[in-house]
């Protein structure tokens, strides 16, 4: 064996054994904890009225959060990128804002804007409107965590293609939109669909400021990762590593969707 | 469909990239913007096109003007330095994507991409995609798709830029013949004198934002209205305020009043063309080129004494050239080129 064929092992078995020890052992501890004593019991758990509706709640929160982010995410690229100004490095500043604060902390300002004495409470009061403690907070918290992840992984994209493309349709007759859904969008898809990705897993996961915001009421405001702490507080292990398990999954398939994609793509 | 442009100013910032800039492009020319980078042509044709808007000036397409039309109204076929392919789409769907904008139907679509594919020599590559071309199949592919939508005007900005030597001389002829064909008014941008002689019948030399002479290739190669002209054309020596061209420097056996002393330094051979580099007595230094049989004839030898007489010298002292054609007998041009040379000497 040479030296550079040693070292290049040593660097392979270094990287590999920090992500076993680290990332996968725990996670493979986890399934074998959850199916040690046999299926029925977290299946018991998840399939109860209340891991059924934090499933349900899980996936509502994902199905408005992350469109929602998308369609903002791509936007607000496109202003970086496309329309320079300026007052983007602001913009472009407060968009990461997420990314610095700690969960906990944006949770608390949600119920400082939305709370009792809340900026925004007496008009959402008179309207009927309840934000905190209820589904609507939870979706704002996941919102705010994860609006970063679309445009940090799309103005890098929209940076490389340039703006080309661009002008070869406007020149070849095309207006705005066409230029954007034609040439734009199909150029810049898998960035956005990293963004995507990642911003459901956030989502799927959150649980810092959702937990402060939801009120975390079983059967009403407990999503996936509230009703894993609850059962393990609880010492329900078998219901907390269950929850665990499918929520692991659930971000698997994200992930696993999108290498599939991706292999179509080159191949 | 003729082009002009009507005192374009532009600036980006401080700098100004066209400055007081008027062109006229006959209907069914082909023209070549010609200058050194920075020198506003690529402005100029993107202006023409609506991908730059002027700060000042009108541009004109067949009499109407465009100045306030959006890009995609002023029916322009732009051809990028870079090609600027749809990456994500077959060669077909470049070529036939203006067609789609403009709702044709697809029969119609297959028959006039089938045909601009022959026409620009990519048949059977409509499934490709530009990923899978090379760098002169994507050129090509870029103009079939700027002429899929028969525009009223061919704009082409350095389209033989990125691609290498040889791939360009044959695009070059390969654009002189189509242009023959399709009858098109084209404008393309270039850098090299060169293409820009090869290439088109009308040129228009710019420099710092500003037109500096338009006109046909020997107009500009023989008539050069200033100094900045007459060196980007050509190779050029100067000698005092006067301007040789290398061709125009007759080497001569013996001396008089008509001739300059220099030293031989070097004799470089290219081939047919030979290159000779001399030193003149004030230390100016100039080159000759011969042919082979001349350096045969004169017996030069590196490190010797030799001759000089200028046959066609211009200056630009704000007046015409100072040289009429037909003055380039040994007799010597008639200003005082001759003069300040045996000074020199």
């Amino acid at each position: 064996m040479t030296r550079s064929t040693q070292s290049r092992w040593g660097l392979r078995f270094l990287g590999l054994g920090y992500i076993a020890v680290l990332l996968i052992a725990p996670l493979i501890l986890l399934f074998y904890k959850t199916f040690e004593d046999g299926l029925a019991a977290p299946f018991e758990a998840i399939t109860s009225a209340d891991g059924l509706h934090a499933l349900k709640l899980t996936l509502l929160t994902v199905a408005i959060a992350v469109p929602l982010n998308t369609i903002f995410g791509v936007l607000c690229s496109l202003l970086l990128v496309r329309h320079k100004w300026k007052g983007n490095w602001l913009i472009d500043a407060a968009i990461n804002l997420p990314f610095a604060i700690s969960p906990i902390v944006i949770g608390l300002s949600l119920f400082l804007l939305y709370g009792k004495q809340g900026w925004l409470e007496p008009g959402l009061a008179e309207a009927g409107i309840k934000i905190l403690f209820s589904t609507p907070g939870i979706i704002l918290a996941c919102i705010f965590v994860s609006v970063p992840f679309v445009v940090r992984e799309t103005v890098p994209v929209l940076q490389e293609i340039g703006t080309e493309q661009e002008q070869a349709a406007e020149t070849l007759g095309a207006n705005a939109w066409q230029t954007f859904w034609r040439v734009t969008l199909p150029a810049i898809r898998w960035g956005v669909a990293y963004g995507v990705v990642l911003t459901t897993a956030r989502v799927l996961g959150e649980f810092g400021a959702v937990s402060v915001v939801s009120g975390n009421i079983s059967g009403e405001t407990q999503t996936l990762p509230l009703f894993v702490e609850k059962n393990y507080e609880n010492f329900n292990l078998p219901g907390a590593f269950g929850a665990a398990v499918l929520l692991a999954l659930l971000a698997l398939v994200v992930l696993m969707a999108m290498n599939l994609l991706k292999r179509k793509e080159a191949a | 469909m003729g082009i002009s442009v009507e005192g374009a100013n532009k600036c980006f910032g401080d700098f100004q990239a066209l400055d007081d800039v008027s062109i006229e492009v006959p209907d069914g020319s082909l023209t070549a913007l010609l200058g050194p980078s920075g020198s506003g042509k690529s402005t100029l044709l993107r202006a023409i096109a609506g991908l730059e808007t002027l700060d000042t000036g009108r541009v004109l397409i067949d009499g109407e003007d465009v100045s306030k039309k959006p890009t995609q109204k002023r029916e322009v076929g732009f051809v990028f330095q870079h090609y600027a392919a749809f990456k994500h789409m077959t060669v077909y769907e470049n070529v036939g994507f203006g067609l789609k904008i403009r709702k044709w139907k697809k029969g119609e679509v297959r028959a006039r991409v089938d045909e601009l594919l022959n026409l620009v020599q990519l048949p059977g590559l409509a499934d490709r995609y530009p990923s899978q071309l090379s760098g002169g199949q994507r050129q090509r592919m870029a103009l079939a798709r700027a002429l899929a939508v028969q525009p009223q005007v061919l704009l082409l900005d350095e389209p033989f830029g990125a691609l290498d030597a040889k791939v360009r001389k044959d695009l070059r002829a390969w654009l002189r013949n189509l242009h023959e064909e399709m009858n098109v008014t084209t404008i393309f941008v270039t850098h090299d004198q060169e293409e820009a002689m090869d290439v088109a019948g009308q040129l228009v030399v710019m420099n710092q934002g500003r037109v500096e002479q338009s006109g046909s290739a020997a107009d500009l190669y023989d008539e050069p209205a200033n100094e900045f002209v007459m060196s980007f054309v050509g190779e050029v020596n100067r000698l005092g305020d006067d301007f040789v061209r290398p061709h125009d420097i007759e080497i001569v056996g013996d001396r008089d009043d008509s001739t300059a002393e220099a030293m031989v330094r070097r004799i470089v051979a290219l081939g047919f063309e030979i290159r000779v580099e001399l030193v003149l007595g004030d230390g100016t230094e100039v080159w000759a080129q011969l042919t082979r049989g001349e350096l045969q004839r004169l017996e030069l030898r590196e490190g010797q004494i030799a001759y000089l007489r200028p046959v066609h010298a211009q200056s630009f002292n704000g007046s015409a050239p100072s040289d009429a054609p037909g003055a380039s007998t040994p007799q010597g041009s008639p200003d005082g080129g001759d003069a300040e040379m045996t000074a020199a000497a």
